[in-house]
């Protein structure tokens, strides 16, 4: 049984919302004398409260408190500092760190730029190289466009974890493409073990939620309007940046945001194609809460992470204030 | 009408979507300043003719003249042509003074010179005060004086227009077809028009072209379409119409429903088979035996300026328009003048039936 547990009140809740939940359909049957349509919200309630009302006041009930359960911001400090800890024992012994060479700890702050950096990256390429794909498949002309919807597809009917690893088969040192290197008489090449291996794999997955917003808006879009600007004047060039790509705007940023959030709390993927020094935040948090067995910095991290996914969220909503691209949140 | 010169020229155009012909054989040349007409059913090739003279779709064979030069090839926005598209096609993200002022800026023209032709346009259109508006806060046919002014800024020397009114209601169809007929006058510009409205081809235009199966029907103004239609098609698709299976006895002389009837028609030979067409407002109604047909009243209706009475005499069954009711199941007497029989070319049998032609019912007085 590990060091962290949960608070009796968690268990109170939930066993209090459960209560509430019951309590809630009886009244429901009992007000509208027998089972209507309302009803079939309530599973979704539920839903929510269970797996993610009652977690979310988990992590900051953590992140505000220490072991012992009381209050402290000495989490958050740990986010700035690494070694606030082990300072702060340090002082408590009656010893300077300093004198020590125990200076301040940058890891959690720097593998939060790094991992900003490569989201950054991330969407960058999967618009690049999405946007044209998704051009192509909306094109009612290109008769492979339809095709082209399907192999992007596929690849996500397979786990994220098997598609990565799949990479790994090609990547490694005696793995397929320096295998083939080999044959070909060329010398074999590290392709592992760098950020830029864990940018291919992250593009790699996340490329489809570029793609098909995109595709979404531009398949919606009304031919006759590239036709209109043709007929006004404009060449296929202006016609493209004046009208089709306006208007396909929504389906950019819900992209992006579909890309960026899972981009930044990526992990597993640097685990296995990255070397010791690309760890990115998802997998500090994951760390933290296992490995260091510490609920309650974790928790801090996980908080600082949201805060900043939804400070993303709010700046990307005012280009698409109508949510038309299928924003989330 | 003086002849003008010849500013379009279609030239053995055919098209072909995936080896389906959707016409065949079409030659027309329209005139500076004309107002024409493609009329036609749905799938009969008006829009498919419109789309190639814009440059959105390319003839399969034939040729596009313009002013005398070769457009065939030319793509859309390197021809003096400017199209009202059918649902509009206004940008939505571009409000109203942007819509009108799109093409002038691709075109590069200097700011204020743009502003002015706008303010222009919004004022013959009668939206002086919408240019800030969003395209989508207008109604209908807002939107569709926005499209026309958004066409005709850019001067074009000919205008294209795929069913423009289609969306609107009756009133405003009326009195948009009043209003695009005056532009077109004041502004000297050719009109294309494509409809399926007979009623609207017939009030705007300076020459129809019927279209049917990708197949020119027949090209005339819009008296000469209605008063002298070439096949038992374009009598039925243009106002409402009797068709009668009938026998030339010779020159002046045919016999249908067992009488003879004395016309105006000549040159079809003796003894041969033709289509003869009456329309139902110049079927008259006599006293019983004062008529050459006699026949019995099957239903009447009211339809405003006159009643429509259905009349059977032996097979044939007659639409007959007049202002005076004749009582259902009374005998009645039919007659018409010679100048009013018109004599057709038969047609295939299935195509001269007495058939309640369904745009025809649009018709209002």
């Amino acid at each position: 049984m590990s060091a962290m547990a949960f608070p009796p009140w968690a268990v109170w809740l939930m066993l209090l919302g459960l209560a509430a939940f019951a309590g809630m359909i009886a009244l429901s049957i009992r007000r509208n004398r027998g089972i209507r349509r309302t009803l079939f919200a309530f599973p979704y309630g539920l839903w929510i409260v269970v797996f993610t009302l009652i977690p979310l006041l988990l992590i900051g009930y953590y992140a505000f408190t220490d072991r012992s359960g009381a209050f402290t911001l000495d989490n958050f400090r740990t986010f700035w500092d690494s070694n606030f800890e082990m300072r702060k024992q340090m002082l408590d012994m009656g010893f300077d760190p300093a004198d020590l060479g125990i200076a301040r700890g940058n890891v959690n702050m720097d593998t939060l730029i790094y991992s900003l950096w490569m989201a950054f990256l991330c969407t960058l390429i999967c618009l690049a190289m999405g946007y044209p794909a998704a051009l192509f498949m909306a094109d009612r002309n290109f008769k492979l466009g339809s095709t082209l919807v399907v192999l992007f597809i596929i690849p996500m009917w397979m786990n994220f974890l098997l598609r990565t690893i799949a990479w790994m088969s090609l990547l490694e040192d005696n793995g397929l493409i320096n295998t083939l290197l080999g044959a070909l008489g060329l010398p074999r090449m590290q392709l592992m073990y760098n950020s830029r291996a864990v940018l291919l794999g992250m593009v790699y997955n996340y490329l489809p939620f570029m793609v098909f917003p995109i595709y979404n808006a531009l398949s919606k879009q009304d031919p006759k309007l590239s036709e209109a600007a043709m007929d006004l004047g404009a060449n296929a060039a202006l016609t493209f940046f004046k009208v089709t790509l306006p208007l396909s705007l929504p389906g950019v940023i819900s992209g992006i945001t579909m890309v960026f959030m899972p981009s930044v709390t990526t992990f597993f993927i640097p685990r296995v194609l990255g070397g010791g020094n690309t760890e990115m935040f998802g997998d500090l948090i994951e760390r933290t809460f296992l490995s260091a067995d510490n609920w309650n910095v974790g928790s801090a991290l996980s908080l600082i992470m949201m805060v900043l996914i939804l400070l993303s969220l709010t700046t990307l909503r005012k280009f698409d204030p109508e949510g038309e691209g299928g924003t989330m949140i | 009408m003086q002849e003008r010169p010849r500013l379009i020229n279609l030239e053995n155009i055919s098209k072909e979507y995936d080896g389906v012909r959707v016409l065949s054989d079409i030659n027309l040349y329209i005139r500076k300043n004309e107002f024409v007409t493609l009329l036609g059913p749905s799938g009969c090739g008006k829009t498919t003719t419109l789309r190639i003279i814009g440059g959105f779709e390319r003839a399969t064979t034939g040729r596009v003249l313009f002013d005398g030069q070769d457009i065939t090839d030319l793509p859309p926005y390197k021809r003096k042509v400017n199209t009202v598209f059918q649902k509009y096609a206004l940008f939505p993200h571009l409000n109203v003074y942007e819509n009108i002022a799109f093409g002038l800026k691709v075109a590069k023209r200097p700011r204020d010179e743009i502003r002015r032709k706008v303010e222009k346009m919004l004022a013959l259109v009668n939206l002086r005060s919408y240019g800030k508006r969003s395209v989508e806060s207008l109604s209908g046919g807002q939107q569709q004086r926005i499209a026309i002014a958004r066409a005709l800024v850019n001067e074009p020397e000919v205008l294209l227009l795929d069913e423009p009114l289609g969306a609107l209601d009756l009133k405003l169809r009326q009195e948009m077809q009043l209003e695009l007929k005056r532009m077109q006058q004041m502004l000297g510009i050719t009109f294309i028009y494509v409809t399926h409205d007979q009623e609207e081809a017939l009030t705007m235009s300076d020459i129809i072209v019927v279209m049917k199966d990708g197949y020119i029907q027949q090209i005339g103004t819009p008296k000469d379409v209605y008063d002298e239609p070439k096949s038992a098609f374009v009598a039925n698709f243009i106002g409402q119409s009797n068709i009668i299976r009938g026998e030339m006895v010779h020159d002046c002389l045919v016999n249908f429903c067992g009488a003879d009837f004395p016309c105006v028609d000549k040159g079809f030979g003796s003894n041969a088979p033709v289509d003869v067409l009456i329309r139902p407002e110049d079927l008259q109604i006599v006293p019983e035996d004062e008529g050459r047909l006699k026949g019995i009243v099957r239903s009447v209706l009211f339809k405003g300026v006159h009643y429509e009475m259905i009349i059977d005499s032996g097979a044939m069954r007659f639409k007959v328009h007049s202002t005076v009711m004749q009582p259902e199941g009374s005998t009645v007497g039919l007659d018409v003048i010679p100048f009013n029989i018109h004599i057709m070319k038969p047609m295939p049998k299935e195509e001269t039936q007495f058939e309640e032609a369904t745009q025809s019912e649009e018709e209002t007085a």
